[in-house]
């Protein structure tokens, strides 16, 4: 047997650090809270380092039981830690990037209120990422899955007393509930189809099974439904409406939790899932087909956001996209590849925004800043980097993950790679557009008095200034962060740059080795599927496998559309360039130009406005007309109040009895006493 | 020898009488006088059935009722002196202190 390798000390060590800092956190000097969660949080880095080390040993996935928790007869769910190549993965990024928004927080809530709250929120959503990542049934993951939720919530509301925070962390976990409930549903499902919740059961009794090409079977079923639980935490469409205005939140939570690790939970997830959707082509086309439109919807949204921000939860959106493309033709190492280099590179650019808005006192609105290039240089670089790495610029990571995921598109059909491509154009686009306005031209702020007559200035959220718990005004003065705010950034571009080079795809000379790395996951079933179907058909995802056993002529294919994906990036490049640089008065008049379709698209489609019609208003309209006014005051309320107003009658009527008088008392005695004995003469004569 | 119906009919009379006065007089005294006519109705029905059965525990209940009776009188006259020294009234309606 394999070493102890102690996984339960993972996510045990960040809740530590998030019971410490809750509990007594309030009493700590800063010093002492920000010591307590970069211990622990850094801690289980080290711990997963440690981890990794020694499981490249080993061959066979480790698992770790904890106790047993429900065993309802043969039924089983144990505390128990599953950890293969997937779920290392998943942990490295997880305590990694964590590990470095954690210092950046340092320094980024310093001067805030509620600092101690704000690690110990940090610290548990850690905790509950990693049960969610490492649990081996679905169950203890789906409790960790809702603790992301918890903690999402949490600190989207950090700032609670500014109602627009608080609403919009509501939304969130309300959004999510559906999501919640499409995933719960699965798992009834798949204890009626398999009697168990562990991953490896679950792969041993489906494993066997051949697709169900024709047809929704239950299989499809549990899929589809798993999507709709993916699409919640994962911001697809139509459940993604809660990610944008998650950045209500301090921006070191946008970058952590809504960028890099609990909004690709649901990608996770599919992965994991991966037997299951395999033998559900219909699931797995839905959710290519989710992730195409999503990718394009948000994409397009973000390319008029002026909100610095918004553009890149948008752009979140769209990248989470790409990996359910990803996930949907069945290149579920790809999408993981892609998860990991997103986290690097959005991490670092939501960061970066958080000191963009750091340096110009909390001003969000991209059309109040530019010319910052000189006077924060380090941020300006490392934003640099993300934004080229996004933009799929080789050799950075970006590129190599988004063109491993529009070469697997491709091999599916050619529709969801030309859609890809298309939103890898916008997504370049827009992310120059966020740079060129940003770092140059002239410096447009200062201007407050003009602020308000801006057509625009509902949608920026300029009112964080005004929130309790905003960054403090720092003077007016545009000033570099400190060196505990830059060094994460400076670490987040290296991996920014690197990050991809692990998965070099076998046409440009590379050999792969992060796809090999993740091979075993989900080969050793892939290759089973493979042998049972000989021609994929166009329902079935191709299998490519991780020999690399393409021929000439797809290698040639495949570098022709990497040339493809680099020219659409440059394009959107030289577009950003042309309207946002060289002539900003361009951009006015093609808005003017297209007229209704563009004030849509600034209007986010009214897809917030559709929701509110169509689900959110009837249901509180049903909640006030008939659940409160009808089951709760007519029928609940109502049986209470009448029984005790019955009850009070009845005590009213018989209280006169009780005159007080002495001799009234005395002759109800008597008449009782008189009809006990006329009843007892009765009796004795009858 | 008189029928014992006789002097159960008697001690029936006699205690009617004690009810009736208990519950239509006003004064406190004759309210009294009416519970002591109500005992000794019983005691006459208790001597009666004694007497018909040869039976002695009759007898001596009538014994105790009457020590309980006198002790109760000597109770019952100190709470009306003690009601007409506070209250200055031997009138029961009165005396309503404890009604709501």
């Amino acid at each position: 047997m394999t070493p102890a390798l102690h996984l339960w000390l993972i996510p045990v060590l960040p809740l530590v650090g998030a019971a410490i800092n809750g509990i007594v956190g309030k009493k700590f000097s800063r010093q002492a809270v920000a010591g307590v969660a970069l211990l622990f949080s850094g801690a289980a880095f080290v711990l997963v380092l440690s981890v990794a080390f020694r499981f490249s040993s080993l061959v066979t996935p480790y698992t770790e039981t904890l106790a047993a928790w429900i065993r309802a007869g043969a039924f089983q769910a144990d505390f128990a830690f599953y950890l293969d190549q997937l779920s290392l993965v998943m942990l490295l990024v997880v305590t990694g990037v964590g590990l470095l928004i954690h210092i950046y927080s340092v320094g980024y809530m310093w001067e805030e209120g509620g600092f101690y709250r704000f690690f110990a929120y940090l610290n548990l959503f850690m905790f509950f990422m990693l049960t969610l990542v490492l649990a081996n049934n679905y169950l203890l993951m789906f409790i960790g899955w809702e603790g992301v939720g918890l903690a999402s919530y949490l600190l989207i509301g950090f700032w609670f007393t500014k109602d627009s925070a608080a609403s919009a962390g509501k939304k969130a976990f309300i959004v999510n509930r559906i999501g919640d409930f499409g995933f719960l549903i699965a798992l009834f499902l798949l204890i009626k189809h398999s009697g168990s919740l562990n991953f490896e059961q679950i792969t041993q009794s489906v494993g066997p099974l051949s697709p169900e090409t024709s047809g929704a079977g239950l299989l499809t079923v549990i899929g589809l439904l798993l999507m709709v639980g993916a699409a919640g935490k994962s911001a697809q469409i139509p459940l993604y409406v809660w990610l944008p205005d998650a950045m209500e939140g301090p921006t070191p939570v946008s970058a952590l939790i809504h960028a890099a690790t609990m909004v690709t939970a649901g990608v996770y997830m599919v992965s994991r899932s991966h037997v299951i959707f395999e033998r559900a082509p219909i699931a797995l086309m839905v959710v290519a087909i989710v992730g195409t439109l999503t990718t394009l919807f948000a994409a397009t949204i973000a390319v008029t956001q002026t909100d610095i921000k918004k553009v890149l939860a948008y752009s979140t959106v769209s990248q989470l996209g790409y990996m359910f493309i990803a996930c949907g033709v069945g290149a579920f190492s790809a999408a993981i590849f892609h998860l990991m280099t997103h986290a690097f590179f959005k991490g670092l650019l939501f960061l970066a925004a958080g000191s963009v808005i750091h340096a110009v006192s909390g001003e969000q609105d991209m059309r109040q800043m530019g010319g910052l290039r000189t006077k924060i240089p380090w941020t300006f670089w490392t934003m640099t980097v993300g934004t080229f790495a996004i933009a799929g610029i080789p050799p950075l990571a970006g590129f190599f993950s988004k063109d491993e995921i529009l070469w697997r598109a491709y091999q599916t059909s050619w529709v969801y790679w030309a859609i890809g491509l298309f939103t890898a154009f916008l997504t370049s686009f827009y992310m120059f557009r966020l740079w060129f306005l940003t770092f140059f031209g002239e410096y447009r702020g200062g201007a407050e008095s003009g602020h308000e007559n801006s057509t625009q200035a509902h949608f920026a959220h300029d009112d964080t200034r005004a929130g309790a718990g905003a960054p403090a005004p720092h003077e007016l003065g545009i000033h570099e962060s400190p060196g505990v705010m830059v060094i994460p950034l400076v670490v987040l571009a290296v991996l920014s740059v690197t990050g991809g080079w692990i998965g070099v795809p076998g046409s440009l000379g590379g050999g792969n080795r992060f796809e090999k790395f993740l091979g075993p996951v989900f080969h050793s079933t892939a290759s089973a599927f493979s042998r049972e179907l000989p021609s994929t058909g166009e329902t079935a995802p191709p299998k490519k496998g991780a020999d690399g056993s393409e021929s000439q002529t797809g290698r040639s294919t495949e570098l022709a559309l990497t040339g493809i994906s680099v020219l659409a990036a440059l394009i959107g490049f030289g577009l950003a360039w042309l309207l946002y640089y060289h002539d900003p008065q361009l951009p006015h008049q093609i808005a003017s130009s297209l007229g209704g379709f563009y004030q849509a698209v600034v209007h986010k489609y009214y897809i917030d406005e559709l929701y509110a019609t169509l689900f959110v208003k009837p249901l509180i309209a049903g909640s006030a007309l008939i659940l409160w006014h009808g089951v709760d005051r007519d029928v609940i309320d109502a049986a209470l109040d009448n029984s005790a107003h019955g009850a009070n009658q009845v005590s009213d009527s018989i209280r006169h009895m009780q005159s007080g008088n002495l001799r009234s008392y005395a002759g109800w005695v008597a008449a009782g006493a008189a009809g006990v004995i006329a009843y007892m003469v009765w009796m004795g004569t009858r | 020898m008189v029928p014992i119906s006789y002097y159960l009919i008697l001690s029936g009379i006699l205690f009617a009488c004690g009810v009736t006065g208990f519950l239509i007089k006003r004064n406190i005294i004759s309210i009294f006088m009416s519970i002591e006519l109500m005992l000794n109705g019983v005691n006459l029905s208790f001597v009666a059935f004694a007497a018909q059965w040869h039976a002695l525990s009759g007898q001596v209940f009538v014994f105790f009722v009457m020590v309980v009776a006198a002790a109760e009188a000597a109770v019952g006259l100190a709470i009306i002196i003690s009601v007409y020294r506070t209250r200055e009234t031997l009138n029961v309606d009165q005396v309503d202190l404890l009604k709501l």
